[in-house]
């Protein structure tokens, strides 16, 4: 089970309370009404999947109810960082203790 | 390559079986193939069998980079059924149904397809609205399907609660008779064994690193261990892996990789005689011939390549299975893994040539690939052979989601993996 920390509420909270709400920064078309069926396609079907580091948005469902986005790691769970929307991920400032990445499962 | 039957089975015994044949050649590869399938699960062995078998193309490598079947052919409860909503999707599946009832004779080798038939539970009123709908669709389509109730789900499984004492209680089941469980290692060796003995070359511990192009066209792969291998075509079939590969040619997949857990108990006496499946809490079940209950459960929501799922998942799985089942309680589990599944938005899969001349995809099987396995390589060995999609395979092209042609079996054919 992840263990993983909310930006708003500043905590560690287990998996449970979350929601994962796939790939982050996708933008939406600037102009949806001028849209091809493949630009379409590529913002609401297509997606990286990668395996390895993954940035995503999580919900924190049953706590504040906001989104958040995270830096994961697809192979080994680990989460590198978690961060407010609007935010860039801050890397280096160390949000993030080797403790939260570790997946106890 | 022998063929297994009784009388040598009795030939054997006189020499303490010491001197069976191997089941397939370990070879070395060969610079170029005119086709290479990426991927030795159940569907890429498949697809190199009908290759051989249908249409005669035997210069065929299947490029593995563990051991054959040892990914999600070997992590799935081997559920077979064929009773999906959608015309496309149901002929598909009653296609790949209509292989397995005689796959045992064809491959020469038992893959122990039982037709024990499956249960798919209704717990609400629409649920119940749900199947009956699925069964007239089946019905309209061929296929065998019955729409049940309480009391007659009470009948073909005493041991289940179908009291009104639950949270859900159970107001009945869709019934697919024809349905059942197949051994999967043997679908995966029989598979191996039969396209081996066509003249395919099986190649284990095999890597692709990339996939070559030319002028818009693939050319062959890169593998780690054999370095370069050139094909006329590529087939890849890879499941959790295959936007990796996409990738490797610049290309997206409307694909999300999730770990699906699985589970088994101890082996106990016989007890359940078919399959209960629930899409409501979500859990499904059977007993395998060695005796341990198969247990299944629902995907982890977050992409993930890692082979192994969150605690609460197996929770959540086994609290469903002790709803159906409270005479479980006290079974002691065994064994749990993950495998990674590819699922697609519309939940259905993706079997297509790409904007990648000579580079065909079949994947997206979700949560449900095995019991699609013989039918999902018969119509794909036909696509890469002839270069253009066989009739079946035809709606389950990637650029459905291009032109909103979608299929969607979520939660509408009894989808739970």
């Amino acid at each position: 089970m992840l263990y993983i920390h909310c930006p708003y509420c500043e905590e560690h909270r287990s998996e449970e309370e979350f929601h994962y709400k796939g790939q982050a920064h996708i933008a939406r078309p600037d102009d949806p009404d001028n849209c091809t069926d493949v630009e379409w396609a590529d913002f609401i079907y297509r997606r990286d999947n990668p395996r390895g580091e993954h940035k995503e948005q999580w919900y924190h469902t049953v706590g504040c109810r906001k989104f958040f986005n995270a830096i994961r790691d697809t192979q080994s769970y680990e989460i590198k960082t978690t961060y407010k929307v609007g935010e860039q991920p801050d890397m280096a400032a160390g949000i993030v203790t080797g403790q939260q990445g570790s997946n106890a499962s | 390559m022998q063929p297994y039957s009784s009388f040598g089975l009795l030939k054997h015994a006189l020499t303490f079986h010491e001197n069976w044949q191997r089941a397939w050649r370990n070879p070395v590869p060969k610079k170029h193939y005119d086709v290479v399938i990426v991927g030795g699960g159940g569907h890429g062995l498949a697809t190199a069998y009908y290759l051989a078998k249908v249409h005669g193309i035997t210069n065929v490598a299947v490029l593995e980079k563990g051991y054959l079947g040892g990914g999600n052919t070997a992590r799935n409860t081997t559920i077979v059924r064929s009773n999906y909503l959608w015309d496309e999707a149901a002929h598909l599946y009653e296609h790949s149904m209509k292989l397995w009832e005689g796959l045992s004779q064809e491959l020469n080798f038992n893959v122990m397809f039982s037709q024990r038939g499956v249960l798919n539970l209704g717990h609400t009123l629409q649920d119940m609205r749900d199947i009956q709908r699925r069964v007239n669709a089946n019905r309209l389509n061929g296929i065998d399907g019955e729409v049940l109730d309480a009391k007659q789900v009470q009948e073909l499984v005493p041991i289940l609660d179908c009291s009104q004492q639950t949270r859900f209680p159970v107001m009945g089941a869709s019934w697919q008779p024809r349905a059942g469980v197949a051994r999967h290692d043997a679908v995966a060796w029989g598979f191996a064994r039969a396209a081996d003995a066509l003249g395919v070359d099986l190649i284990q511990q095999c890597e692709v690193i990339d996939i070559e192009t030319e002028d818009g066209a693939a050319t062959g792969v890169m593998t780690k261990q054999h370095g370069r291998i050139t094909a006329g075509r590529i087939g890849c079939v890879v499941a959790g892996n295959s936007s990796v590969l996409a990738n490797m040619v610049g290309l997206r997949l409307p694909l999300e990789s999730h770990p699906l857990q699985a589970m088994v108990s101890e082996p106990i006496k016989p007890i359940l005689d078919t399959v209960v499946m629930s899409n409501h809490v979500h859990g499904y079940i059977s007993q395998s011939d060695k005796g341990d209950l198969v247990i299944g459960a629902g995907i982890d929501g977050y992409v993930g390549y890692g082979q192994r799922g969150s605690y609460h998942t197996i929770e959540h799985t086994v609290q469903a299975i002790l709803e159906l089942f409270p005479i479980f309680s006290r079974v002691r589990m065994n064994r749990q893994w993950g495998g990674i599944v590819d699922t697609c938005p519309d939940a259905c899969p993706i079997i297509s040539a790409t904007p990648v001349e000579n580079l065909f995809f079949n994947c997206g099987w979700g949560t449900g690939g095995f019991k699609a396995t013989p039918g999902s390589g018969h119509v794909f060995a036909a696509t890469l052979a002839k270069g253009e999609a066989h009739p079946l395979a035809k709606p389950f092209s990637l650029d459905r989601f291009d032109t909103g042609a979608l299929i969607d079996e979520h939660g509408a054919a009894g989808v739970a993996h």
